[in-house]
C-alpha cells in the first residue's frame, strides 16, 4: 500500500518536474513546480514527518513559489520577449548538463541504502524529537543557517536602497 | 471502532461540515446585506420570503442563470482553475477545527471534529497560504490590468499579514505548548480561554485574519474606486459566485478559528455545573462555538462597514512596521512571563 | 462667516500615542455603527405600505364622459396648445347619424394620445379644456417595458361606463372655488360629480379671469 502511494507520489513529483521544464508558459512552469512540491510533502508525510510536510508547504508553496508567481506576473514574459539563444550556447548548455547527470549518476550508484536510526518509531518526524535534535545535537549549525540569513537579509536591503552614502 | 463504523463516522463529518460551511456561508451573504443596511439605516432584502430569507437561493440562481463569459484573450484553463483553487482552499480549512467535544454512543468516543492532526495549526496556516493561488492565478489569467493588479495586491498583502500572523500564533503555541486544536479548544475549560494569556496576539490575529480574508479595511483586492472589481473583474456567473462564496467561507472559517485559538472554541463557563452528560455537554458545545462564530461573523461585518479601506503604503506600513515588530514583542514578553512564573519546564 | 456650530479648526498637530493606537477611536467608530443598528428605520415598503398622496396629486390622465355616456372631448385642441411639453396629439372626426350616445357633440377626437414620458404632470391640459373633458386622477401611471406602450391612446385614457373614474379627491371644494370663477359657463350644467349644487350656488356668475392665471 504504502509502497504503491510512494510510486505514484513518485510518479507525479517527476512528471510534475519534468511539466515545469517543458512548458512554455512561466506561469505554468510555476504552478507545476508547486505541484512538484504538494508531491514531496507527500513524500515526507508517508516518512512519517508531517511537521517538516506542513512547513515544506508553507514556505514553499505558500511564501516562495508565491513570490516566483509574483515576480513572473509583473515581468510579462511571453514569446516575443524570449531573446534568442544561439546553437553554440544550447550544446554547451546540453554538455554542461549532461555533465551534471553523469556526476550525479556516478555519486548515487555507489551509494548505500541508509536505514533509519528508529524506523517503526511514529513519533519519530514530530515536532517534539525535532525541536529536541535541532535545539540539542545540531544547535550551532541551526544558529549559524540564522545568522546565514541574516546576511542574506541585510544584503537585499542593501541592495535595494537607492543610494547609500 | 470498526473500520466501516470509523468510515461511516468519518463520512458523516465530513459531509455534516461539509454542508455546514455551504449553509453558513450562503446566509453569510444574507447576514452581510441586512447587517450593511441595518448600519444604515436601511432595510435591507425583504423580498424573497419572510424578511427576504430565501434572498440566497435567489442570487444563488441568478448566479447559475447568468450568461458565463470568458474573455477571448484570456488562459482559458486558468481562468477556470482560479475560482475553483479559491473555492477548494477555503473549503479544506474546515478539517481540523474541533466542532465540539465528542459524543459517546454505546462506549465508544466520537470526536466531533474530522481530524485530530498533531500540526493541526501549521495544516491551518498552509492551507490559508495557499488561498492566495486562486486570486492570482484568477487576477493573471484574465489579461486585465485591474484583475492583474488586484491578485498582485492579494498576493502581497496575503504573504505580509501571514508574517504577523504567524507570530502571532507562535506565542499561542508558547502558552499552550501544542499545535493540535482539539488540544487547544481543551485547555481553555472555564474561563482559561487565551484571549486572557494572549491579549495582543489576539488583536495582531484578528487584524491578519481580516486580511487574510481580504475583508474590508483590507478589501485592497477588489477595491471598487481603484480597481473596478479588483481580480474578478472579468468574472461572471457561478465563477464570479465561487470567489464571492470562497471568501464568506473564508470568513465562517476565520470566526471558527478565533473562536477555538483564543475564545474557548466549544468551551463556556460555569455550564459544567449544571449539565453532567457528556452528550449533552457536546451539543451545548457546539451551539456555544456557533454562538461565538455567528458573533465573529457579525464583528467582521460590522468593521466592514464602519472603517473605510486602507491606502496601500498604510496597508504595508501596518503590516511590516508595526504588527511584525508587536508580534515578535508579544512573543518575547510571553517568553519572560512564562520564565518568571515558571511555566518553562 | 460660521454658519453652524459645529464647524471645526483644522489642526495638524502631533497625534498622541493613544490617538496614533486608532484603537479607541475605531471603537468609538464602532459604537456610532452599532447604535444606528437599533434605530428605527425610515424605509417604507412601497407596494405594500404607500406615502399620502397631497390632496391635489396629479396623476395619470382621464378622459371623461357625460351622464349619459358619451364623451365629451370634441378634439378642440386646446390642451395640446396648452400642453408644455407638447405630449398631446389628437385627430378629430365627425360624429355620424346614430352615434350620438357615444359622442356628446357633433365632433369629437377619434384619436388621443398622450406620451406618458413627455407629460409633466402640469396640469395644463385640464385648466385648458373647456369641455371639462380631460382631469389628472390620483391614479399612478404603470410602468411598461418599453417607450412605445407609453403612449397612452383613447382605450386606457376615456373612463370606462360601468366604473367611471371617481375624482371627488382631486375635485375638491377649494378647487372647485379656484375654477368656478375661470371655466367656460355652458359647461355648467354638465358639471361632474357636483353638477346639481354647482348649478344652485352659482347661477351663471360673470366670466372673468383670475389674476395670474392665464
Amino acid at each position: 500500500m504504502i509502497t504503491y502511494l510512494f510510486y505514484f507520489l513518485s510518479f507525479l513529483a517527476i512528471m510534475f518536474a519534468l511539466m515545469v521544464v517543458l512548458s512554455k508558459n512561466p506561469i505554468h512552469s510555476v504552478l507545476y513546480l508547486v505541484l512538484t512540491f504538494f508531491a514531496i510533502a507527500g513524500h515526507y508525510v508517508l516518512l512519517n514527518a508531517q511537521f517538516l510536510a506542513a512547513v515544506h508547504i508553507i514556505v514553499y508553496a505558500g511564501a516562495i513559489m508565491v513570490l516566483f508567481l509574483f515576480v513572473i506576473m509583473l515581468l510579462n514574459l511571453n514569446k516575443e520577449t524570449e531573446p534568442h539563444k544561439s546553437i553554440w550556447l544550447k550544446a554547451s548548455a546540453a554538455v554542461a548538463s549532461g555533465l551534471l547527470l553523469l556526476v550525479l549518476v556516478g555519486s548515487l550508484r555507489n551509494a548505500e541504502l541508509i536505514t533509519a536510526a528508529n524506523p517503526y518509531n511514529p513519533s519519530i518526524g514530530l515536532i517534539e524529537n525535532l525541536g529536541q535534535t535541532l535545539f540539542h545535537e545540531f544547535l550551532l549549525p541551526f544558529e549559524v543557517a540564522s545568522i546565514l540569513l541574516l546576511g542574506a537579509m541585510v544584503g537585499a536591503v542593501m541592495l535595494g536602497k537607492k543610494n547609500i552614502k | 471502532m470498526g473500520l466501516t463504523d470509523l468510515l461511516v463516522y468519518k463520512g458523516i463529518m465530513v459531509l455534516a461540515v461539509f454542508a455546514i460551511t455551504l449553509l453558513v456561508a450562503t446566509y453569510s451573504t444574507y447576514a452581510e446585506r441586512k447587517i450593511a443596511a441595518f448600519l444604515q439605516d436601511r432595510i435591507g432584502p425583504d423580498r424573497a420570503g419572510p424578511f427576504g430569507i430565501l434572498q440566497p437561493l435567489a442570487d444563488a440562481v441568478k448566479m447559475f442563470m447568468k450568461e458565463e463569459m470568458i474573455p477571448s484573450v484570456s488562459n482559458k484553463t486558468l481562468f477556470i482553475l482560479g475560482p475553483s483553487v479559491a473555492m477548494l482552499t477555503a473549503c479544506l480549512t474546515g478539517v481540523v477545527i474541533p466542532w465540539g467535544s465528542s459524543l459517546w454512543i454505546n462506549g465508544t468516543e466520537y470526536p466531533l471534529q474530522i481530524t485530530d492532526l498533531n500540526i493541526g495549526i501549521l495544516y491551518l496556516f498552509g492551507v490559508i497560504s495557499l488561498g492566495v493561488y486562486g486570486i492570482m492565478i484568477g487576477g493573471w489569467s484574465s489579461n486585465n490590468k485591474y484583475s492583474l493588479l488586484g491578485g498582485i495586491r492579494a498576493s502581497s498583502q496575503m504573504i505580509s499579514y501571514e508574517v504577523a500572523m504567524g507570530l502571532s500564533i507562535i506565542a499561542l503555541v508558547m502558552t499552550t505548548g501544542t499545535l493540535s486544536l482539539r488540544d487547544i479548544a481543551a485547555q481553555q475549560y472555564g474561563w482559561h480561554w487565551n484571549v486572557v494569556y494572549q491579549p495582543l496576539g489576539c488583536l495582531i490575529f484578528i487584524i491578519c485574519a481580516f486580511a487574510e480574508t481580504n475583508r474590508a479595511p483590507f478589501d485592497l483586492p477588489e477595491c471598487e474606486t481603484e480597481l473596478v472589481g479588483g481580480y474578478h473583474t472579468e468574472y461572471s456567473s457561478m465563477k464570479l459566485g465561487f470567489f464571492l462564496f470562497a471568501e464568506y467561507i473564508n470568513m465562517f472559517i476565520s470566526s471558527a478559528v478565533i473562536s477555538t485559538f483564543y475564545f474557548g472554541g466549544y468551551n463556556m463557563p460555569f455550564v459544567g455545573r449544571w449539565v453532567h452528560d457528556p452528550n449533552w455537554l457536546a451539543v451545548l458545545g457546539i451551539v456555544f462555538l456557533f454562538v461565538k462564530i455567528s458573533f465573529f461573523i457579525f464583528f467582521f461585518m460590522w468593521v466592514r462597514w464602519t472603517l473605510p479601506r486602507f491606502r496601500y503604503d498604510q496597508l504595508m506600513n501596518l503590516g511590516w512596521k508595526i504588527l511584525i515588530p508587536l508580534s515578535i514583542f508579544n512573543i518575547v514578553i510571553t517568553g519572560f512571563v512564562m520564565y518568571f512564573t515558571g511555566h518553562l519546564n | 462667516m460660521q454658519l453652524t456650530n459645529r464647524s471645526k479648526v483644522v489642526s495638524k498637530k502631533e497625534m498622541t500615542l493613544m490617538e496614533r493606537m486608532y484603537l479607541p477611536a475605531i471603537f468609538s467608530g464602532m459604537m456610532i455603527t452599532f447604535s444606528h443598528f437599533f434605530r428605527k428605520k425610515p424605509t417604507i415598503k412601497y407596494p405594500e405600505q404607500t406615502r399620502a398622496f397631497s390632496g391635489v396629486y396629479r396623476g395619470q390622465h382621464v378622459l371623461k364622459r357625460d351622464e349619459n355616456g358619451a364623451e365629451r372631448c370634441t378634439a378642440c385642441g386646446l390642451c395640446a396648445v396648452a400642453c408644455p411639453a407638447e405630449a398631446i396629439t389628437m385627430t378629430a372626426a365627425e360624429r355620424q347619424p346614430g352615434e350620438e350616445n357615444l359622442y356628446r357633440e357633433e365632433k369629437y377626437a377619434a384619436k388621443y394620445e398622450i406620451n406618458m414620458l413627455r407629460c409633466i404632470f402640469c396640469g395644463d391640459c385640464e385648466e385648458a379644456c373647456p369641455k371639462e373633458a380631460i382631469f389628472l386622477t390620483d391614479r399612478k401611471v404603470d410602468t411598461m417595458y418599453n417607450r412605445g406602450s407609453l403612449n397612452f391612446g383613447k382605450d386606457i385614457l376615456v373612463e370606462s361606463r360601468e366604473n367611471p373614474i371617481d375624482l371627488s379627491k382631486r375635485q375638491t371644494p377649494a378647487v372647485k372655488e379656484f375654477k368656478k370663477d375661470m371655466h367656460f359657463q355652458h359647461n355648467q350644467t354638465h358639471d361632474l360629480n357636483t353638477r346639481t349644487e354647482m348649478k344652485s350656488e352659482n347661477p351663471r356668475p360673470v366670466q372673468k379671469k383670475k389674476p395670474g392665471n392665464s
